[in-house]
């Protein structure tokens, strides 16, 4: 089964973001809150190792397991689409206390009414993808 | 042993998160996770109200079971690896949520005050954990990405949107946090 590499990086993921207490809804506030270095020690941290790792791809150094040059996708510009998107996702960030991966995580954990976030993830997913072509970049 | 069943301190957690990174990259993929929510709604038949969403979601099949191994990771966690959930939250953030009328913060992972199964039959129980939802999923697909895709691939990679698209998650998880938290829960 080819997909079975990516199976156990869910299963590792999931560990990794239960244990580091990254999926608990007090965490989040507490880090908007500003009360503890907890969030952005893991965040910080997180992003300092994969900068490394990026500049390890981009000079080839590290080769993805076929042998190819890894490349890292270029996220698409557009200042108003970015902010307004991001500040929209802040809010349910903080509200729900959970970002994606969290919420299957904590389906994992039992939290049975997650389940209604993450519909409400598709319905916001599914509203975005009908105004698409409407909304400012 | 011992120390697995601890929660694991920050200069762990975040290089590990790192390493997933690496491993995503290293399989030739990009590391992203809300990308699968628009994944989920072709799957849910999306694609025959808009094109946005007619796409093949069978050459994301991988990230699709890269969720399930989420799912199955949270429930090993919580049934094998821990010896206790308690949290250990700053007191002032701890006072701050009794004021809100949040009880044993800490205790769980998530609060009851949000996440108990009768808050589902409440209209403003319900209300608030749907909308939750859609701000999540209108938002990371509106910048193009969430925690993983911008704030640590994006930031990492010094893309520029992505550094807009962080600030813009901490104004709106500080106007909530902040400002509407009072008015919801107070």
């Amino acid at each position: 089964m080819k997909n079975l590499k990516f199976l156990l990086l869910g299963v590792f993921f999931g560990i990794v973001l239960t244990k580091s207490e990254a999926i608990s809804w007090y965490r989040i506030y507490e880090m908007f809150k500003f009360q503890s270095f907890h969030m952005y020690g893991i965040i910080g941290s997180a992003v300092a190792v994969s900068m490394v790792l990026m500049y390890f791809f981009k000079n080839g150094t590290i080769k993805d397991y076929l042998g190819n040059q890894i490349t890292i996708k270029e996220k698409k510009k557009g200042f108003i689409k970015t902010l307004v998107g991001g500040t929209i996702f802040g809010l349910g960030w903080a509200l729900a206390g959970a970002c994606p991966a969290p919420i299957f995580v904590l389906i994992g954990h039992g939290i049975f009414p997650i389940m209604i976030v993450l519909i409400g993830a598709m319905l916001g997913t599914f509203i975005y993808g009908l105004l698409s072509n409407k909304l400012p970049n | 042993m011992d120390f697995i069943l601890q929660p694991w301190p920050w200069f762990i957690s975040g290089p590990l998160i790192a390493f997933v990174l690496f491993l995503f990259f290293y399989f030739g993929k990009n590391f992203g996770v809300s990308t699968n929510l628009e994944t989920m709604c072709t799957i849910a038949g999306a694609g025959k109200v808009s094109d946005y969403f007619k796409k093949d979601w069978k050459e994301r099949d991988w990230a699709l079971v890269f969720l399930i191994g989420l799912v199955i990771g949270g429930f090993i966690t919580a049934n094998y690896l821990s010896n206790s959930v308690t949290i250990d939250l700053n007191p002032k953030t701890v006072q701050e949520l009794a004021d809100l009328g949040f009880t044993n913060a800490g205790d769980t992972f998530v609060p009851n005050e949000i996440f108990r199964i009768e808050n589902m039959l409440t209209l403003k129980g319900f209300a608030v954990l749907l909308i939750a939802g859609i701000l999540i999923g209108f938002g990371t697909r509106y910048a193009g990405g969430c925690t993983s895709g911008h704030a640590i691939t994006g930031l990492s990679s010094l893309q520029l949107p992505s550094l807009i698209a962080v600030i813009g998650f901490f104004i709106g998880g500080l106007l909530m946090t902040w400002f509407l938290f009072p008015l919801i829960f107070g």
